[in-house]
């Protein structure tokens, strides 16, 4: 069961239409960060990504500036439509959250800061904080066909979690530090067969 | 109009600033708006954090309310389109980039070398948001939630749900 969406056949947006609602549909279901529904959405619902492509397209936009989730959307908007494809997964990800908060920012001239919602918050932060951890366990399945192999691709990782939870480097020192070694191992890898 | 444009700046500035995502520069925004520039009390600051995690979308929304905050409409337009512009012209790029040379070695390195780290710093940021959890019943549902969203289907509302429910109960 796990599997099988991973193996389905690529499925493309129908219509730059299509692409706008989608990431207006995840991005109004994302709380406390929209990346678990994203992948839900991207691999299992709509199945326009496969499990290795969402991370690997994640990659690169984690390693640029800017918010990855709106990164992570251009591109895949770029990929099938180009600019306005981009323009259009961008707008569908922010466009009505952004009248969401802003009309929240008009009613709530004190901020949301009333016990019960920091409470409420407190609650959907632990789920947050394990929706995260629990996507990033099913994403690992994706890396089965790398160069690294299983092991390599563990250790890397092992490496980068360490550095972040133990280390406490920032995260453009850990992708400094590491990815070149990564990248140069995955390269080195790739040439035997 | 000064402040408007002052805000466009601040954005523009940030923008590739922002590695690892919109909240890395939260101590930035604080700096510019509320130390150096005095448009905004720390109160209001941390009240335009606070709306922006009740509001579901990407986490960079607390953004343009902090432009919100300080010259209205025109001012999250401002702070929106500034932090966006750079950064998304650059992700263009590099993505053209990519797919132009989606078969070469160096790419499919890049990809394979970057995936792993990907992974592991999205593991960490979960690690790290449950970290200060007051109770063992927090981590409890933190680590039952992680087992769902990793071997099931469960809706994530649901779960998400569910969580405001035990929090709102004083249970996590």
């Amino acid at each position: 069961m796990q599997m099988s969406s991973n193996e389905s056949p690529p499925v493309r947006p129908r219509s730059l239409g299509e692409l706008f609602t989608v990431f207006t549909r995840l991005a109004l279901q994302g709380f406390g960060g929209v990346l678990p529904v994203a992948q839900r959405v991207l691999c299992e619902e709509t199945r326009w990504l496969s499990r290795a492509e969402f991370t690997e397209t994640l990659a690169l936009a984690q390693v640029l500036p800017g918010p990855n989730l709106c990164n992570l959307a251009l591109m895949i908007g770029d990929r099938y439509f180009g600019l306005r494809g981009a323009f259009m997964a961008l707008a569908g990800m922010i466009a009505v959250p952004l009248i969401v908060v802003l009309v929240l920012a008009a009613l709530l001239a004190h901020g949301a800061d009333a016990p019960w919602v920091v409470d409420t918050l407190r609650g959907m932060g632990a789920v947050s904080a394990g929706l995260m951890m629990g996507t990033a366990l099913k994403l690992a399945s994706g890396l089965k066909h790398s160069p690294l192999r299983r092991i390599g691709a563990a250790l890397v990782a092992l490496a980068a979690f360490l550095a972040v939870v133990a280390l406490r480097l920032p995260l453009w020192a850990v992708i400094a530090a590491l990815g070149p070694l990564s990248i140069g191992l995955s390269a080195l890898l790739a040439r035997r067969p | 109009m000064n402040a408007v444009l002052e805000l466009f700046f601040h954005g523009l500035v940030l923008s590739l600033l922002a590695v690892g995502g919109a909240v890395s520069t939260t101590p930035d925004w604080h700096r510019r708006l509320v130390e150096e520039g005095r448009w905004l009390s720390d109160a209001q600051f941390a009240s335009a954090i606070s709306i922006s995690q009740v509001s579901p979308g990407p986490n960079l929304l607390f953004v343009p309310v902090l432009g919100y905050q300080v010259a209205g409409l025109a001012g999250a337009a401002a702070t929106m389109l500034g932090t966006l512009i750079p950064s998304t012209s650059l992700a263009l790029l590099a993505n053209r980039w990519m797919l132009a040379r989606a078969d070469s070695p160096a790419v499919l390195a890049i990809k394979a070398g970057l995936a792993p780290i990907t992974l592991a710093l999205l593991l960490a940021a979960g690690w790290l948001l449950a970290a200060p959890a007051p109770h063992r019943a927090s981590w409890l549902l933190t680590a039952a939630c992680a087992l769902l969203a990793w071997r099931t289907r469960v809706h994530i509302l649901a779960m998400l749900g569910a969580g405001a429910v035990l929090g709102l109960l004083g249970w996590v």
